[in-house]
């Protein structure tokens, strides 16, 4: 019951960042520069065209009511038409976000679950040779860029030694699994469709961690400067002092306070791999919201920038809600000040 | 007199690894607790008694801390020289300790019961006791130790309790796995007056109770006076007197002892006391000879350049200072 009151106040507080969000996209798309309804049809359109299409489109309106136009249609998922694909904005989001969705949710699994399980060795051995092993690799890991480990990756298992695809989410002759939640893998399942479950499996390998390396790196250094940190706290020498044996202690008691901030950096690295996988949608040519979204920009199709920035906004904002309930899970601190507070 | 005491400390000397070299922080303690005995130990912030400690449990964070010689024998067997399963056995059930600051000993995230449920499953040699069990051993721990509503404690976290109810926890904890020797280091020093001494005395009737040997870390004089058998005065590292309690009041000979003992307030007559003048030496470069020289007022030449060996110089009574030679 006190979840669902935390959720709720946090999806209420939410709406406030969406509307200031809302405002900040219309804004943007009305200082641009160009007539929107001279845009639409076209430069050889003659002039009579162009005004009614102002005057269907409230151009002639004040700006504050022309919000309010572009508002109530964005909540209703209308976007109009974007330039580039010529079909329904919200067409396009329902084809292409889950293919980004899916990359980034196993991109984020690998991240989330080496990055801790490395951090934690390094840790562990601190000053070892395995920890200076674990330190060199994920610094080169933050600061190599994404395409390069994509690039890399695309060369070695792909051309070289053809272990994995690296073209798109299937292999040509596999039929799609219906559209249920529009992940292919987990489609794939729904439908009882090993062969393609399995291919689909394959093809998102590498470009999920040639995305998931930086943030990888990132958690695994997290995870090991938090854990060293605790790991000289009284409490661990008191656990020990009182004959818990060291796999409980590694395992439980150190293990749980560490995860805190990792976990929050975490979720801002989920949620910045949707908007930061372009290129490497562009190297797996893997037909994704990010790829969409930089394409839009680049033709100025405003009608799909909006669309897509409230689409990442939102993904942001459940994203954040998910990484608070879960760091007030692992600490009774912010969870027991949050209810005081109410 | 053939049977070993219960903890036997020879000679131990610590280094702490820093940029810049070793600091020598342990040079040489000694230190005998017998069966059912309850030591003292006093000295002044950041002399080594709770290195000294951490080392006995072998649970100084090594590296940087480095054990580099002595022996610490726990029924005579070598602490130092125990495998990881022998260590576990020690701990808890052998040696347990109560920690200085009751907030920063308790894990912050996890409940009371989680924690002290813990100490008590692995107290049990093969750590398999159903939970049920568990629990009425942890609500009778925290019976003992005068905690109201022990039902209601179990779900806390440390965060929900005050400062005396977390050094009762700590204690609780030390005491659930029914060891032969409690380390207590300045328990309550966190706390107001009023609250550390409630928290000294429950630990003294507890002790007395089960005849749990004890070495007591604290400031406070006239606790060791009251509840100690035997005194160790530690000063920069090293154990420089210790004598039966009675005897090192009445007659304390290390210099450092006495400026000690002279430092205590009196309520009547003499004002604020003198204090000893000057500060622990560095442990980086440590006096040569013997470490308290150049704060002693009785220094001689041969303070500057040797160790003092320890003289007897009553029964039970040992001080490590040139000014006893004879």
């Amino acid at each position: 019951m006190r979840l669902v009151i935390f959720i709720l106040k946090r999806a209420l507080h939410s709406i406030f960042v969406l509307l200031g969000l809302s405002v900040v996209i219309f804004a943007i798309s009305r200082v641009l520069p160009g007539d929107p309804a001279r845009m639409a049809v076209g430069a050889r359109a003659p002039q009579w065209v162009v005004d009614n299409l102002r005057a269907q489109m409230h151009l002639d309106e004040p700006l504050y009511v022309q919000y309010g136009y572009w508002l109530i249609d964005a909540l209703q998922g209308k976007f109009g038409i974007s330039l580039v694909t010529r079909r329904e904005v919200a067409e396009d989001i329902k084809e292409f976000f889950p293919a980004t969705f899916e990359l980034a949710l196993f991109a984020g699994i690998l991240m989330g679950g080496l990055g801790i399980l490395l951090g934690t060795i390094s840790a562990r051995h601190k000053d070892k040779w395995i920890d200076n092993v674990v330190r060199v690799l994920s610094y080169l890991g933050v600061v190599t860029p994404a395409f390069v480990f994509a690039i890399i990756f695309m060369l070695v298992f792909g051309y070289w030694l053809k272990w994995l695809p690296t073209i798109g989410r299937l292999s040509e002759g596999l039929t799609r699994p219906p559209v249920i939640t529009g992940l292919m893998t987990i489609d794939a399942l729904l439908a009882g469709d090993l062969v393609v479950f399995w291919d689909a499996l394959k093809h998102i390998v590498l470009p999920a961690i040639a995305l998931a390396m930086g943030g990888l790196a990132q958690e695994a250094r997290i995870t090991r400067a938090t854990m060293s940190d605790n790991l000289t706290k009284d409490y661990i020498a008191a656990e020990r002092a009182l004959g818990i044996p060291e796999r409980v202690i590694m395992g439980k008691y150190l293990l749980k306070p560490s995860l805190i901030p990792t976990i929050s950096i975490l979720g801002l690295d989920f949620a910045g791999t949707l908007s930061s996988a372009f290129l490497v949608e562009l190297i797996f040519n893997w037909p994704g919201i990010s790829r969409y979204g930089i394409n839009a920009m680049l033709r100025k199709d405003l009608n799909a920038i909006a669309a897509v920035i409230l689409v990442l906004g939102v993904v942001f904002i459940v994203v954040n809600i998910i990484v608070d309930i879960v760091v007030a899970y692992l600490d009774p601190r912010i969870r027991l000040s949050a209810e005081r507070s109410e | 007199m053939n049977t070993p005491p219960l903890l036997e400390v020879r000679n131990l000397q610590v280094h702490f690894r820093v940029f810049g070299g070793y600091l020598k922080v342990l040079d040489g303690v000694n230190l005998v607790v017998r069966a059912g005995e309850k030591v003292g130990l006093v000295g002044e912030s950041g002399c080594g008694k709770t290195t000294t400690m951490k080392a006995i449990l072998r649970i100084l964070p090594e590296p940087p801390a480095q054990i580099v010689g002595g022996h610490v024998l726990f029924r005579g067997k070598d602490v130092l020289k125990m495998r990881p399963q022998e260590l576990r056995r020690l701990r808890g059930r052998g040696i347990s300790m109560v920690f200085q600051d009751p907030t920063a000993a308790l894990n912050p995230v996890f409940t009371i019961g989680q924690q002290l449920g813990d100490v008590i499953r692995y107290s049990h040699s093969d750590g398999r006791v159903d939970a049920g069990q568990i629990r009425l051993k942890a609500l009778q721990a925290l019976k003992e130790v005068a905690l109201a509503d022990p039902e209601r404690l179990l779900d806390s976290y440390p965060i929900q309790l005050s400062g005396g109810m977390r050094q009762r926890v700590c204690i609780a904890m030390a005491l659930a796995t029914q060891p032969e020797l409690l380390i207590a280091d300045e328990p309550g020093t966190s706390l107001d007056v009023t609250i550390q001494d409630q928290i000294l005395r429950l630990l003294h009737n507890l002790v007395v109770e089960r005849n749990t040997s004890v070495i007591l870390i604290t400031h406070t004089l006239g606790v060791v006076r009251e509840v100690t058998d035997r005194v160790y005065v530690m000063y920069a590292g090293t154990i420089v007197e210790s004598a039966p309690t009675k005897v090192l009041f009445a007659n304390p000979m290390f210099p450092y002892t006495r400026g000690l003992m002279q430092s205590v307030p009196r309520l009547s007559g003499g004002g604020v006391a003198e204090g000893i003048p000057g500060r622990i030496p560095n442990y980086l470069n440590p006096p040569t000879g013997c470490r308290f020289h150049p704060r002693c007022p009785h220094v001689m030449e041969v303070c500057r350049h040797e160790k003092p060996p320890v003289f007897t110089v009553g029964e039970e009574h040992y001080v490590a200072c040139y000014l006893y030679a004879s």
